[in-house]
């Protein structure tokens, strides 16, 4: 099979087989990154930009080694201060970027469809590294791959996703992803934070999350930001914890071989307690090695497509 | 300008006509209904307009337009704005206060009309804002706005949050017999939403706004209506329960009155799928329950008119994140053949169509216009409602370009647009 895309935008829009290659070509990549020379050729003279109007470092860095690993120019773009001050719009910083001779643009925005509006407007390649509550293909990307490597296979596994499913673009992709490799997703969490209408995606709901961890193979947890207490969405994050927090007691309602997901960074002691986030269940630090390994992938199926021929 | 409008099908729902008559305009009236016309064609002064096969109605009246002016010209522009209704077979444009200055008072109502008479072609009518500033806290001098011209007084684009100045509103306007335009939205439940909330946002990952955001101040309205007597009218109606409401405080005689938008009875929140923030608009594209929902409300009579809220926007500040977009469709251009899609899929007959479109829209407002009654001032427009168009927003009079409906191929097509005995369009 041959990648086709230019852009890769979100997981709603990927085929199970084109999830599946990414996956595949993922594998050869992490065999790169188990050499000595972590490093090679693919992507050289190709310039790629980062471009990161959130702060994230984990993303970022993750992205920047891939990039490094593949021999790209790499150029880090924050327009936190600069051009956004000056009211330059979102195209017009891109349109510049891409006359400095940028081939791939990994963006990361705090506005969902962002990626969208530079991939219909620009001829870069458009990698998502995040768009607002809406999509984030690396980490589910990455996420997958992680389960694929435990689990061997992710067809027939239920996976439970807690928390913030409203504001998570985390949630969202690996919803689809699961969904489109044939496990059961169920997504629990306090009714203000499930969205309206997600069971019509074939999503099973849950608002107590005993319930929900019966005989799952994989939790995933996702992490809760401290401003949801102050739009009310929440009474208090001690409450929250009580009632959602993943402590080893109640994860022994899971599948004994289960698995514990974090995208990170983790609050310890709202989301998970220390205990869990520690376990052998854990494969929190799984995720963030693997990351380098799919985004390569990523941006070696995209830097290398029809679209790009 | 003299002008024979021959042999057309002459649809005038205030006077239950609907038949082949010819009709002849002079001193900017509707002047009479000439049996025979060789005299008249004969005299080399009349403009004589073949009508055979299109129909000939009183000019359309639109209840919600933005005219941008003053303060952003640079959207529209009172001369731009009325190209723009000629073009769609409007003569009158009702046009909403949110302008910079706001219309909260006589001397920027006076200036509206000024320029409307200096350089707008068809008739406008400002409505003056609830409150200063539309800030929703003290009334505005809406008996000097009324002296001025204003003919109805509303926050549009804003609603009035505190009930209590909602209901002062409503009580003080009865005295000038000036409608209160609601634009129902509570700002608390809809805050930060940019469109419908339902399963399309929940994919998106856009904030949503909850039909309850609409019904919850529509029940509020109706019930501060029925408390005053005042007339009420819900501006662009999205929600299957804003409806279901309308249906009911109708059936108790509450003086209410509402109207429907062609995008909200066309599109459905798909339209937003691909982050077109063409589609982007408050209160936001909804449902297909609730497009079926506003259908029936204009079958059964529950909402009177169709209005187009029409809101330019330029293209850069369309095109930027979704979140960041204002709202707002340019809707002038493309009302009539929207609308003559109702009559197509058998909600409205065509008498219905116009009668929402002229007639009711003009008891509203108490004009006298809305009619080809003799006597009556001279707006008619003549259109063909089975010629097929292609939507080119690059072919717009208004300076809004923002349409979902560019490239739509769809029926209906106006030729001649008249504003007291004058030809508006073609120009």
């Amino acid at each position: 099979m041959v990648f086709e895309r230019k852009h890769i935008l979100g997981l709603e829009e990927l085929s199970s087989d084109e999830i599946r290659l990414i996956l595949d070509t993922a594998e050869s990549m992490k065999e790169v990154s188990e050499r000595d020379v972590k490093k090679v050729p693919a992507l050289k003279g190709v310039t790629v930009v980062n471009l990161f109007f959130e702060p994230s470092t984990r993303t970022r860095a993750s992205f920047e080694i891939a990039e490094k690993r593949l021999s790209a120019d790499v150029l880090n773009f924050t327009p936190t201060e600069s051009s956004v001050v000056k009211g330059e719009t979102l195209l017009d910083t891109a349109r510049n970027l891409e006359a400095m001779g940028a081939s791939v643009i990994v963006i990361r925005h705090a506005m969902s469809g962002a990626p969208w509006l530079l991939a219909r407007e620009l001829s870069s390649s458009i990698v998502n590294a995040g768009d607002g509550f809406h999509e984030h293909p690396s980490q589910a990307l990455l996420d997958l791959f992680t389960v694929r490597e435990v689990k061997k296979e992710i067809s027939g596994l239920k996976i439970v996703i807690v928390g913030d499913v409203s504001h998570s673009r985390v949630a969202r992709s690996n919803i689809w992803g699961f969904i489109k490799l044939g496990a059961e997703v169920r997504v629990v969490g306090p009714p203000t934070m499930i969205p309206r209408d997600i069971e019509k995606v074939d999503v099973r709901v849950y608002y107590d999350i005993e319930d929900a961890l019966e005989g799952v193979d994989v939790v995933m947890m996702l992490r809760l930001q401290k401003e949801r207490q102050e739009s009310g969405l929440l009474p208090s994050l001690r409450e929250y914890s009580r009632f959602y927090g993943l402590t080893r007691e109640r994860l022994r309602l899971a599948k004994e071989d289960v698995i514990v997901m974090h995208p990170g960074p983790i609050n310890r002691g709202v989301e998970l307690s220390s205990e869990v986030a520690d376990d052998v269940h854990s494969v929190i630090l799984n995720q963030v090695s693997n990351g380098i390994a799919v985004r390569m992938a990523m941006l070696y199926l995209v830097a290398s497509s029809g679209g790009n021929a | 300008m003299k002008i024979l409008v021959k042999g057309g099908q002459l649809v005038d729902p205030s006077q239950e006509i609907n038949e082949i008559r010819t009709l002849y305009i002079e001193d900017g009236q509707i002047k009479s209904y000439p049996r025979g016309t060789k005299e008249l064609e004969k005299d080399p002064s009349i403009k004589v307009i073949d009508a055979s096969g299109k129909i000939v109605s009183p000019g359309f009246i639109d209840l919600h337009v933005h005219l941008r002016e003053p303060g952003f010209e640079h959207k529209e522009t009172i001369r731009t704005g009325c190209m723009a209704a000629a073009a769609g077979g409007f003569t009158s444009v009702v046009c909403m206060p949110n302008t910079n200055p706001v219309n909260d008072n006589a001397s920027v109502t006076e200036y509206i009309l000024l320029k409307a008479r200096t350089e707008g072609v068809v008739n406008v009518f400002p409505v003056g804002a609830i409150t200063k500033g539309q800030k929703g806290e003290e009334l505005s001098e809406i008996g000097e706005m009324w002296e001025a011209g204003c003919i109805a007084i509303s926050d549009d684009g804003r609603p009035v949050m505190n009930s209590r100045v909602m209901r002062h509103a409503m009580e003080y306007a009865k005295a000038f017999g000036l409608p209160v335009i609601s634009h129902a939205e509570d700002l608390y439940l809809s805050s930060g939403g940019v469109m419908n909330e339902g399963f399309t946002s929940t994919m998106l990952g856009l904030r949503g706004i909850p039909n309850a955001s609409e019904e919850v101040m529509v029940a509020r309205d109706i019930t501060l209506a029925e408390l005053t007597k005042t007339h009420l009218h819900i501006a662009h109606v999205s929600t299957a329960g804003a409806v279901r409401l309308m249906r009911e405080a109708k059936k108790r005689g509450v003086k209410v009155t509402a109207e429907a938008t062609p995008h909200h009875f066309t599109l459905t929140d798909k339209a937003v799928l691909s982050y077109d923030t063409n589609a982007k608009v408050n209160p936001p594209i909804r449902s297909k329950e609730d497009m079926e929902a506003i259908k029936e409300g204009l079958n059964e009579g529950i909402i009177d008119i169709i209005a187009t809220d029409h809101a330019p926007h330029t293209e850069d500040e369309k095109k930027v994140e979704f979140d960041l977009a204002p709202f707002g469709i340019s809707g002038l251009e493309t009302a009539l053949p929207l609308a003559l899609k109702l009559v197509e899929d058998g909600i409205l007959t065509l008498t219905e169509l116009i009668r929402k479109l002229t007639f009711n829209p003009a008891q509203i407002i108490k004009s006298d216009r809305g009619t080809l009654k003799l006597g009556a001032p001279a707006d008619v427009v003549i259109f063909d409602p089975n010629k097929t168009i292609k939507v080119d927003r690059e072919k717009f009079r208004s300076k809004g370009k923002n349409t979902p409906f560019h490239g739509w191929q769809l029926s209906g097509q106006i030729l001649y647009t008249v504003v007291g005995g004058h030809i508006v369009f073609p120009t």
